[in-house]
């Protein structure tokens, strides 16, 4: 329980502390402090990264014992893992290497094809579900429309008004005036609450009210 | 089969297989590559601030550019990195590109030797690119203080202080500006630990999707300028004069959001059409 429990509390709480009152002390001592702190910190993240590792193979590795479904998967993660890891330790990760090319054209096209995949859902999505179904609806349809066209070429071509009276704004203007106007009171509005969250989530993890990172469920 | 045949148009269309959805927003998206309409690119505010800043900086200056994104959302990114990167190369400016994501370094290494080729420039003498290194945020404050000691070799492993760009450049009094291009909130890093403890000039290269969360900062000075998603990238390169990647790209986009447009428009009506008839 103490060095579950206790221990990591204190470590917590002060270095919480400490780290709070580092920020406001422009002193040598306090600097010196800080070094340490980043130190420790880059420290920590390399175990991190090495436990990322362990986690991957034992997962991947508990599916392919298991047979869970897609299990093939699995296996092509964990080779293709090890042999990348191999080619970059072996051959250095200059252009043209082995390990190069696997990112380039394996990696690369890979996780670009994924995310843009996202085109054809919301595409689809866009037609089946935004629908102007009360106000709220349709003030959210006009607005994504108008968006939308003016943070494109097009959306400034076609405004022909602004050619007769060049005292009205384009699509683009409009845009703009949306993204910076309504948007952003709404996104402040968010932000304050999230910092002021963020605070008082601090403070409860340096005084130990907040303890679910210590993965307990207390 | 009598109720197919009742159908009326509006239902059929509403209906539709969502391949034949997929397969029209591919074509939007192929062929204007192919059919290119040249259309004006409007700057906006934003990216203007950006390129006004870099336009008065100095042969000594130094820009700090942070590639921290991953292959998803590099199209949208590296067309940003490279329109960035070219106006400092062309303007003599000292370059510090990193990244504080483990895939960074390998998506702008090509993008990298490409402009220095272009320009006639050298690795370590008027630009550096560093290797990633764990630790994120910690990174940047390390970088705030000491940068040789946040990066001890550059990414071809040649040691820092042998790197002659990096002569009397040592902690933030010599940063003159940090352009973090993210698809997250790494701006927000840089925000929290750059920008606000020693006032380094800060602007940010986001996707479409984060831009709007950027206005805040933009409004109370806290982030000078803003390139947002692929049209901010091709602003830019009008800006600089080189039309490149992303001026290519926004042909597709237009369509791309022409067609999402008409999409919804159509949805819309048949369902105003067919709920009325219900």
């Amino acid at each position: 329980m103490l060095w579950k429990k206790q221990i990591p509390l204190a470590i917590t709480f002060i270095m919480g502390l400490l780290l709070g009152i580092q920020y406001f002390v422009p002193h040598r001592i306090s600097e010196n402090f800080f070094q340490g702190y980043l130190d420790w910190a880059i420290v920590i993240g390399i175990f991190a990264a090495i436990l990322s590792y362990i986690s991957f193979y034992r997962v991947h590795g508990m599916r392919i014992k298991k047979k869970a479904p897609a299990w093939q998967y699995s296996v092509v993660a964990i080779v293709m893992s090890v042999t990348m890891a191999l080619f970059g330790f072996i051959q250095g990760r200059e252009e043209g290497m082995v390990f190069m090319n696997m990112y380039s054209y394996i990696l690369v096209a890979i996780e670009g094809t994924m995310f843009s995949l996202l085109a054809f859902y919301i595409s689809s999505a866009a037609y089946r579900a935004f629908r102007a179904r009360s106000t709220q609806a349709t003030a959210l349809l006009l607005a994504a429309i108008i968006v939308m066209l003016g943070r494109v070429p097009l959306g400034e071509s076609i405004s022909f008004w602004h050619n007769i009276w060049p005292s009205l704004p384009t699509f683009t203007g409009i845009a703009n005036w949306i993204l910076n106007v309504p948007n952003m009171a709404a996104k402040r509005g968010m932000q304050l609450g999230i910092g002021l969250g963020i605070m008082m989530l601090s403070l409860k993890i340096i005084l130990g009210i907040e303890r679910s990172y210590m993965g307990s469920g207390d | 089969m009598a109720e197919e045949i009742k159908k009326t148009f509006w239902e059929r269309l509403i209906q539709i297989d969502r391949r034949v959805i997929y397969l029209i927003i591919a074509l939007a998206m192929v062929l204007p590559f192919f059919f290119q309409m040249g259309l004006p690119i409007p700057i906006t505010k934003e990216v203007k601030d950006i390129y006004d800043y870099i336009e008065t900086l100095t042969p000594s200056d130094v820009v700090i550019l942070s590639a921290d994104f991953d292959p998803s959302v590099s199209p949208e990114l590296l067309p940003m990195f490279d329109a960035i990167f070219r106006h400092c190369l062309k303007n003599n400016i000292k370059i510090i590109a990193m990244s504080l994501y483990i895939q960074g370094p390998g998506l702008i290494a090509p993008v990298i030797q490409e402009a220095a080729t272009d320009y006639q420039k050298i690795n370590g003498v008027d630009y550096v690119f560093m290797p990633w290194v764990i630790g994120w945020h910690i990174v940047i404050m390390d970088l705030m203080t000491d940068l040789q000691r946040s990066f001890p070799t550059d990414f071809y492993g040649t040691r820092t202080e042998d790197l002659p760009m990096l002569d009397g450049v040592k902690n933030y009094e010599n940063y003159d500006l940090i352009v973090p291009f993210t698809g997250a909130s790494s701006y927000a890093w840089w925000l929290l630990y750059a920008h606000e403890p020693y006032g380094v000039p800060l602007a940010a290269g986001v996707t479409a999707v984060s831009a709007a969360d950027l206005y805040p900062y933009i409004q109370s000075g806290q982030i000078m300028g803003m390139l947002g998603g692929l049209k901010g990238a091709a602003e830019y390169e009008t800006l600089i004069g080189e039309k490149r990647m992303a001026t290519m790209g926004m042909e597709a986009q237009n369509w791309a959001h022409v067609i999402i447009i008409l999409f919804i428009v159509i949805g819309n009506i048949g369902y105003l059409v067919i709920g009325k008839k219900k």
